[in-house]
């Protein structure tokens, strides 16, 4: 079974973000993998596991953006490849799309195209659905666990973590998925995983490469401004034991109207 | 002169790290006052191979390097010191002696195995009354045709009751120089006539395992003799070279903590309406830290490289151990002073910095003997013996390699 998974280089959880001349400015925040691309790479490597199966990683950016493919690679992927082209400096998630399917196309053969649920920074959750409607294939999001697959027989019984609970949903393959937290706990890079990462030679792939033209992207960024501060207060509760502190907090939750 | 750390040195930093923060963090601070090693910790860190991180990988290791050892020590250390004391303890001063003295059969039977973490290492050297006086030791290993007869007390030893093999040095020739009548031993530790426990009611370290081992007429192959009959006092010393490095970089993480959780209530605290990091007095401290670091950073690494290029480097690990351990001490301290009166408190974290601070100043030489050591350097009144065995420098072909 022959699965791709879609990583992304993006600034750390802990980034303070600004509006800058009308540009988001990260600061000096430091480069990671999409956090929830790990749960998206963890999936992929136990799918890898359990079937046989072979794991490429795939990121759309610029040089940074090996670093998230390396995380892949010593987390266990056996392949990854850069897809980097200055064409692309301001694509969108439609665009994206286009891209990461004609790599899919390029990889040939797979089974399963895996994403996180979103990236943390755009934070659109888009990539997954619209890669899937480029490529025509079934999209299974959102997924918590993924009780059946028969490679042979080409067939995918999933559990999507819905606001109402879990739906059960079956497919074929190939599908494009996306992965919650639930799944499991990513793993962390083995340190023979490092070493083979520290070394690897990622090939980068552009436009060409991938035998497609420049996506066009439909959104256009108007104006970027950064949210009102909010005026926030706090108040402790205190009572003489517990019962009395929930008592009390239970009352104040009634009474803004939380519940 | 570079000091770029490899893409390899930062992979594992941050893997360690992140191990760390999510497997140790949330809980250390539930077995500190249990006074009790959470049993997870040793298993997780053999899994995760953190136990062999600088053994060839031929004998279970993997296969990183000495200035590896060092940033993972620091990354341990900044969650909490029992962390790094396993890596002083097993690494350190059992698993490097066994690749720097051992023969092909010892690497074999004992390194290979605790390299993979499938068996744990502790050291024995200290006595009740036998600390920065070595060659008064007490133990004694008597020689009986192919066996050795080892009797005494070792004190203060950190995984005592933890570990399958321990490094004892013992004294087999009462009448020879303290200095030559000593010898070393790879000791498993469910033999007959030893017993092992903890040691309860420490200042610090409560999360870690210390402990004694009592040997009474313990018989041990001489296959068992680490080096030549008479090579304990210069073994024990190399092996301190060491763990000495261990614990520095461990103290530098310590710095590290305590510098970062006083950034953090710095800019969190307020006090006359602004944060209390608009105070001078709170820079000054916060300033300190950050030199403090920085400093003992650069000693670690440097005797880190120096292990790397196979160079002798007693005197530059003995600095970086004295001056890291004393400047932990001092940043834990002033660290519970920026938070007042909760740094007092264990709802930080920063008092069981302090806590833990003080053992290394204390142990693998206390900080009054690197200083005696530091002077005799200086004033030409120390020089370090040649060795027969030295700390092989690191090859990453061999290193690598499957053997």
């Amino acid at each position: 079974m022959k699965i791709a998974v879609f990583v992304k280089q993006v600034p750390d959880s802990a980034a303070k973000l600004s509006v800058d001349n009308g540009a988001v400015n990260w600061g000096d925040a430091p480069l990671v993998i999409n956090p929830w691309d790990e749960y998206a790479v963890e999936a992929a490597l136990q799918l890898a596991e359990k079937h046989n199966g072979e794991v490429a990683a795939i990121s759309m950016g610029g040089e940074d953006a090996k670093e998230a493919l390396k995380h892949a690679l010593a987390m266990g992927a056996g392949s990854a490849m850069l897809i980097s082209d200055a064409a692309l400096a301001n694509a969108d998630a439609a665009a994206a799309a286009k891209v990461f399917a004609a790599a899919v196309q390029k990889l040939g053969g797979v089974d399963l195209a895996i994403f996180g649920k979103q990236a943390i920074d755009s934070d659109t959750g888009l990539a997954p659905a619209m890669t899937a409607r480029v490529l025509g294939w079934p999209a299974l999001t959102m997924l918590a666990a993924i009780p059946a697959l028969d490679a042979g027989a080409k067939t995918i019984k999933v559990e999507r973590a819905i606001e109402e609970g879990r739906q059960v949903v079956e497919g074929k393959l190939p599908a494009v998925l996306s992965i919650v937290k639930d799944y499991a706990e990513p793993r962390y890079p083995s340190f023979m995983g490092i070493r083979k990462a520290s070394k690897a030679e990622i090939p980068v792939w552009s436009l060409a490469d991938l035998g497609i033209s420049a996506p066009e992207s439909k959104v256009r960024w108007t104006e970027i401004s950064a949210p009102p501060a909010r005026e926030v207060t706090s108040e402790m509760v205190t009572g003489a034991n517990a019962d009395e502190i929930a008592a009390k907090l239970a009352d104040l939750i009634i009474a803004e109207g939380v519940l | 002169m570079d000091f770029q750390l490899s893409e390899e040195h930062l992979m594992v930093q941050k893997m360690v790290r992140d191990f760390v923060q999510k497997e140790v963090k949330p809980v250390i601070q539930e077995w500190d006052r249990k006074q009790e090693m959470a049993p997870f910790i040793l298993p997780r860190m053999a899994e995760l191979g953190i136990l062999g991180i600088n053994i060839p990988v031929r004998y279970g290791g993997q296969g990183f390097d000495y200035i590896t050892l060092g940033l993972v020590c620091e990354e341990l250390e900044a969650g909490d010191s029992p962390l790094r004391v396993v890596m002083s303890v097993h690494m350190g001063l059992n698993s490097m002696a066994l690749l720097q003295w051992g023969t092909e059969e010892q690497k074999q039977k004992f390194l290979t195995p605790q390299a993979t973490g499938e068996k744990y290492a502790c050291f024995g050297l200290t006595e009740p009354g036998a600390g920065s006086d070595v060659a008064g030791m007490k133990a004694t290993a008597r020689r009986e045709g192919d066996e050795y007869v080892l009797n005494g007390e070792k004190m203060w030893i950190s995984l005592a009751s933890k570990a399958h093999h321990a490094l004892i040095v013992a004294r087999t020739n009462p009448d020879a120089d303290p200095h030559d009548g000593l010898s070393a031993f790879i000791v498993e530790l469910d033999r007959k006539g030893i017993t092992t426990g903890d040691i309860h009611g420490k200042l610090g370290m409560r999360a870690g395992s210390t402990g004694y081992i009592a040997m009474q007429d313990v018989r041990v192959p001489v296959e068992n003799r680490l080096g030549e009959e008479g090579e304990g006092f210069k073994i024990a010393m190399s092996c301190l070279d060491n763990g000495r490095y261990t614990v520095a970089a461990g103290a530098t993480g310590l710095i590290r903590a305590s510098l970062d959780a006083s950034v953090k209530y710095s800019h969190e605290r307020k006090a006359f309406n602004k944060e209390i990091g608009q105070f001078q007095l709170v820079q000054q401290k916060i300033a300190y830290m950050v030199q403090q670091y920085e400093t003992s950073r650069l000693l670690y690494l440097k005797a880190g490289w120096l292990k790397n290029q196979g160079v002798r480097n007693t005197r530059e690990t003995s600095l970086a151990k004295w001056y890291a351990t004393d400047a932990s001490f001092d940043a834990a301290s002033e660290a519970i002073q920026v938070h007042g009166a909760y740094g007092y408190s264990d709802e930080y974290d920063v008092e069981r910095y302090l806590r833990n601070s003080k053992g290394g100043v204390i142990y693998e030489g206390t900080s009054e003997i690197h200083q005696l050591m530091q002077a005799g350097y200086a004033l030409g009144y120390r020089k370090d013996a040649d060795l027969r065995c030295e700390l092989p420098a690191y090859d990453a072909e061999y290193w690598q390699a499957e053997g």
